[in-house]
């Protein structure tokens, strides 16, 4: 008697589960997987936090449907290093079986999953928030498009606006990276152009906590210091620059002046003031789509920041891109995605900081702002834009044959010291 | 020689005098080695290899050969052929530590320098500093050099003991990590160096999941057996004996320091092996390969699976790359670490010997129960 009970309960339970199981693969079909990589660890967990949150966003708008199918993210986790990026995307493409993958965040990263790209050539990849310029210059990969400009088209239009300002002769502090060399590239471009002189170029290794032996090397006949770094070694520097008694004026990169280094307390704060930098988005933006995206953005996350960050926003763009295409071929992906990739390819669309559309290299084509450190009536700092540059190719608005010539950043190119 | 000295050396003695299994089974005579001098022609050290095999080893030997035709191409490369590099590069540790009571942070160090020379040597996507040598060349320029440098780690730290060759060691691995950074003549800095793929063999590219993988497995096995042939060696029972008391062994006229570094040299060469398949299997190496976190995941793994015996660093390693594979599946994504070390701290709080000290005591609860039924069955 028992011994039947037991069965009859072991049958049920298995009638069950096998009810569950083909409900799960009838729901299935109804849903499409998307892989989302970003970094929840390493030196950039919290900016990858806020990329996740960029992408949510873009899916909520749709309520989380596109091309009339459910959408799935599978979030998966690098720690900005390239391997780690690579096995976590081979991970969500081989494992979790995703037909379209977004991600990544951080240079080098983006370069090994385009790599990646390259082996799986039925699966399309989009970027995340990566700015390096190889990515879609060197050998680029048929199936993955990034929607974002990249660390250099950022920087463009600087140069000129530094010429305006008087600053003829600079000197060049700046991480020693991919990403750095880009921006460099991207400033130096036109500045050399227009006859500036960056008379030396200091690169210090990622993480610098001592910068003396830097400040000590500083020129006393420079008319400005060109300052590329990032999150703790801008603000070290800074802090350093102003014990040393430094006063030249600064041109920051795209991610040297943000919010961490506005609400610095130093005495000579003041000096500040009058820092332009140059990006493909700014706090200020005064359109009212960017009003809407920045009250969106809070509305949502509350645990957020109190304004987007540049990955919420790039993250943002490229999952909309995303998802957009998916919309104009009502989420067919069939004959190896062609009709998917035309549709990306013929992506325009008004985002938030201006056009999102791509190159036939598959890489953003947009705008940058160039901003100067100003005091809100309430005395707080913030970055007011200054100038608006749409349209930014590539090629940073040089002859595509003059780009080429020159070739990408490097620690020695572009160079005008003399 | 202070009293107190006497008394401590006098001690451990005593505790070393009971032989350990592997030091008995190598002094023991084994019948199967007298019957290889007589007409058979099987020459005696395949009997003896023969005499040793068991079920168990040819049930798992049976699963890792099956293992690719069954799972998928992800699971075969990113899982088990991951695992069996990081693994070779854990048993470096295993036979470090646990045969020669050296634990070093710098045997990521060793493999990560093979990579690198790897690259340097052969051809990668920097066509300025790779030589572009065959890929066997570079490979045997690539061990030579890990090992040498692995030699040269020890001679360094093998005067130390416990925490001060950690330390030593430590500052080894954080001052390579720093140079491969920041030098760009030979190092290529941040970016490293990528496309650095496995070679076309006999109409075979290894590069390929499966085939990749039986590369894998097959250094796996061989650096298996040979740190088992090892711990029974004449050699691998001296350092054991110079790991149980140093004093006791230099005095019977063996000469500690050289073992020490003989052993370094020899967990290089395992570590080196381990290296080049690291960076066949990312296909690039850069600083992040070797920094402080890949230097500790290795203790981790050879800890997680424990030291007591060479498979321990491979039941570690799977263990490692499953959990770094999946756990953002198993929990809330954005906290997925700390799955993984929630996992980490359980096995070692619960079990100081690892996964295998866990499978041991499971075991003889097993036995025990058995035995006891079997004593109330009898009248």
């Amino acid at each position: 008697m028992k011994a039947t009970k037991k069965r009859v309960w072991v049958r049920s339970v298995l009638g069950a589960a096998a009810c569950a199981a083909l409900m799960g693969s009838a729901w299935a079909q109804e849903t499409l997987k998307i892989g989302v990589l970003a970094t929840l660890e390493g030196p950039f967990a919290v900016p990858g936090q806020d990329g996740y949150r960029g992408a949510d966003m873009a899916l909520t708008e749709k309520n989380g449907m596109a091309g009339g199918k459910k959408i799935e993210f599978v979030k998966v986790s690098s720690d900005a290093t390239p391997d780690k990026a690579v096995a976590a995307t081979r991970k969500a493409v081989e494992q979790d079986k995703v037909q379209i993958m977004i991600g990544p965040l951080s240079g080098d990263e983006g370069i090994a999953v385009k790599n990646y790209a390259k082996t799986k050539p039925d699966v399309t990849f989009i970027n995340g928030s990566s700015g390096a310029q190889a990515t879609t210059l060197n050998d680029p990969a048929a199936n993955f498009y990034r929607f974002n400009t990249e660390g250099a088209q950022w920087m463009v239009g600087l140069g000129e606006a530094a010429l305006a300002k008087g600053y003829k002769r600079t000197f060049l502090i700046s991480e020693d990276y991919g990403f750095p060399y880009s921006q460099v590239q991207g400033f130096m471009a036109s500045y050399c152009a227009k006859g500036g002189k960056v008379i030396d170029k200091a690169w210090v290794p990622l993480g610098t906590k001592d910068y003396a032996s830097v400040i000590a090397k500083i020129p006393k006949d420079v008319d400005a210091l060109v300052v590329v770094l990032g999150g703790s070694d801008a603000v070290n520097f800074l802090t350093q620059y102003e014990q040393a008694g430094g006063d030249k004026p600064m041109i920051g990169g795209s991610i040297t002046v943000d919010q961490t280094v506005l609400n610095y307390k130093g005495k000579r704060r003041e000096s500040l003031l009058g820092t332009m930098s140059a990006g493909p988005m700014a706090d200020s933006i005064d359109t009212p789509e960017w009003k809407k995206f920045v009250a969106d953005y809070k509305a949502q996350f509350k645990d957020g920041f109190p304004s987007p960050s540049l990955f919420a926003y790039l993250y943002y763009i490229n999952t909309k891109a995303t998802l957009d295409a998916l919309d104009a071929v009502k989420g067919d992906l069939s004959g190896g995605q062609k009709a998917y990739r035309a549709a990306l390819q013929k992506t325009d669309f008004k985002g938030p900081a201006g056009e999102v559309k791509i190159d036939s290299n598959r890489n953003g084509v947009g705008t940058t702002y160039i901003t100067e450190v100003t005091k809100a009536p309430d005395g707080s700092f913030y970055n007011k834009v200054v100038k608006t540059v749409p349209n930014i190719s590539q090629t940073l608005g040089l002859p595509e044959a003059d780009f080429k010539k020159m070739g990408l950043g490097t620690r020695d190119v572009p160079d005008c010291r003399k | 020689m202070s009293a107190s000295q006497w008394r401590r050396a006098m001690n451990s003695a005593a505790t070393a005098a009971a032989p350990t299994t592997a030091a008995r089974a190598a002094l023991s005579p084994r019948p199967v080695a007298a019957s290889g001098a007589g007409e058979v022609a099987t020459p005696s050290w395949l009997a003896r290899f023969g005499a040793r095999i068991q079920l168990r080893h040819l049930v798992v030997l049976a699963a890792v050969v099956l293992y690719p035709f069954v799972a998928s191409p992800f699971f075969t490369y990113q899982i088990g052929a991951q695992a069996l590099a990081l693994g070779l590069i854990a048993l470096s540790l295993t036979f470090l530590g646990g045969y020669g009571g050296m634990v070093s942070l710098a045997q990521m160090t060793v493999a990560g320098l093979a990579g690198y020379l790897v690259a340097i040597f052969g051809t990668s996507s920097v066509a300025t500093i790779s030589l572009g040598w065959p890929w066997w060349l570079a490979i045997g320029f690539a061990l030579v050099g890990a090992t040498a440098l692995a030699a040269a780690i020890g001679w360094l730290s093998v005067r130390t003991e416990g925490i001060y060759t950690i330390m030593i060691t430590l500052a080894i691995g954080v001052a390579f990590f720093y140079l491969a950074q920041q030098n760009y003549t030979l190092f290529n800095g941040f970016q490293g160096f990528s496309k650095v793929a496995a070679p076309e063999l006999f109409g075979i590219d290894f590069k390929e999941p499966v085939a990749f993988y039986f590369v894998a497995l097959a250094c796996a096995i061989a650096g298996y057996l040979l740190v088992r042939h090892l711990v029974r060696a004449p050699f691998g029972v001296a350092l054991q004996g110079i790991r149980d008391n140093p004093r006791r062994m230099a005095s019977l006229g063996y000469h500690v320091t050289a073992h020490r570094v003989a052993a370094y040299a020899v967990s290089g060469l395992l570590a080196a092996v381990g290296g080049v398949l690291m960076v066949w299997y990312n296909g690039r190496i850069s600083p992040g390969t070797v920094n402080l976190n890949a230097m500790i995941g290795i203790l981790v793994v050879a800890v997680l699976g424990g030291m007591k015996h060479p498979v321990g660093a491979f039941v570690g390693a799977i263990v490692y790359v499953l959990l770094q594979n999946f756990a953002i599946d198993l929990f809330v994504r954005e906290r997925f670490n700390l799955v993984i070390g929630g996992v980490f701290l359980a096995i070692v709080l619960f079990s100081p010997d690892g996964l295998l000290g866990l499978w041991a005591k499971l075991r003889s609860s097993l036995v025990q129960t058995q035995t006891s039924h079997q004593k109330r069955r009898q009248p």
